[in-house]
């Protein structure tokens, strides 16, 4: 099991994202920088949070284009198993690896919070039953209000993508959506900090369960003997 | 030649931004405002011929990095060739 977490410029959250799955899960983990090209071996991919290339243009959108992501894509089309968080997932988004965009939050302002979430059953790794139906993570962002058109919206609701709502929605969210799966369930995004929420003295410790689900929508039983 | 590149959040799409700014300009007194929407403006100084590969390949440009085609749209305008 080889977690492997991606450094873009402008990246600050890539080393609370190893800590969770290198201390929090004892995992081996490591760095990819933004420039290489390849991934080497990887079992989960992870793009931290964070303010990559300055946010410049829109969140995310420079990232996108940044060498590693041709691996990147190249990897989620084989089904390999990537996760974005915050920063990440508005990476992933402008990638079009996952649907939908994230825009500036309806209050216009930047929120660092504790939020309420409901967990969606969202698959049999991703679900109330593996997470309990409640879990609490740390936010910290401005462009986290996640939009999407209607048939867009649809699909997510018929194929079960979405993950995570919040159940006080800080940002104005559609549908107060805090993060979504991809349709083929291999590819999680999520605006909410499970790398803020592992260590005793963080808000909860919910971010391990999380990391596990993630694992073990793909790798069931590694995810059992290390927890 | 230069090119302008305006970006702007689609008319289905909420722009918190466009609706602070009204607010704003309503509370300096303008009247009748229907609708305010804040997109950005790209511009960009390009030598060579203004062509239709040129046309296309700055179509997919703006379509791939200078606007999010699931929450905004663009248009450009060409001159000075």
């Amino acid at each position: 099991m080889n977690i492997s977490v991606l450094q873009f410029p402008g990246s600050n959250c890539d080393q609370d994202a190893f800590q969770l799955f290198a201390s929090g899960l004892g995992l081996p983990t490591r760095y990819v920088w933004h420039k290489d090209t390849r991934l080497g071996e990887a079992d989960l991919v992870v793009l931290p949070g964070g303010f990559s290339y300055g946010d410049y243009l829109r969140c995310g959108a420079i990232a996108r284009f940044s060498p590693v992501m041709g691996a990147v894509r190249e990897y989620a089309g084989r089904g390999g198993l990537i996760l974005g968080i915050c920063n990440g997932f508005q990476i992933l988004c402008e990638a079009g690896l996952l649907p939908g965009a994230l825009i500036r939050n309806s209050s216009l302002e930047y929120r660092c919070m504790t939020c309420e979430l409901a967990v969606e059953d969202a698959g049999p790794a991703f679900n109330p039953g593996t997470l309990g139906a409640r879990i609490r993570l740390p936010i910290g962002h401005g462009e986290g209000n996640f939009r999407i058109d209607e048939a867009g919206r649809a699909d997510l609701e018929a194929n079960r993508q979405v993950i995570l709502r919040y159940l006080d929605n800080p940002n104005g969210s559609l549908d107060g959506i805090a993060g979504v799966r991809s349709r083929a369930g291999n590819v999680f995004g999520m605006m909410p900090h499970p790398d803020r929420a592992f260590e005793r003295f963080h808000p909860s410790r919910d971010g391990l369960s999380v990391a596990r689900a993630v694992l073990a929508s793909r790798f069931p039983d590694v995810i059992r003997k290390s927890a | 030649m230069k090119i302008r590149v305006f970006v702007t959040p689609k008319k289905n799409v909420l722009d918190p931004q466009g609706a602070a700014v009204g607010h704003a300009l309503e509370s300096l007194g303008l009247c009748g405002l229907k609708d305010s929407r804040v997109g950005k403006v790209v511009e960009l100084n390009v030598d060579g011929p203004d062509t239709p590969q040129f046309r296309a390949q700055l179509d997919k440009l703006c379509r791939d990095l200078l606007s999010n085609p699931v929450i905004e749209d663009y248009h450009y305008e060409i001159a000075g060739h």
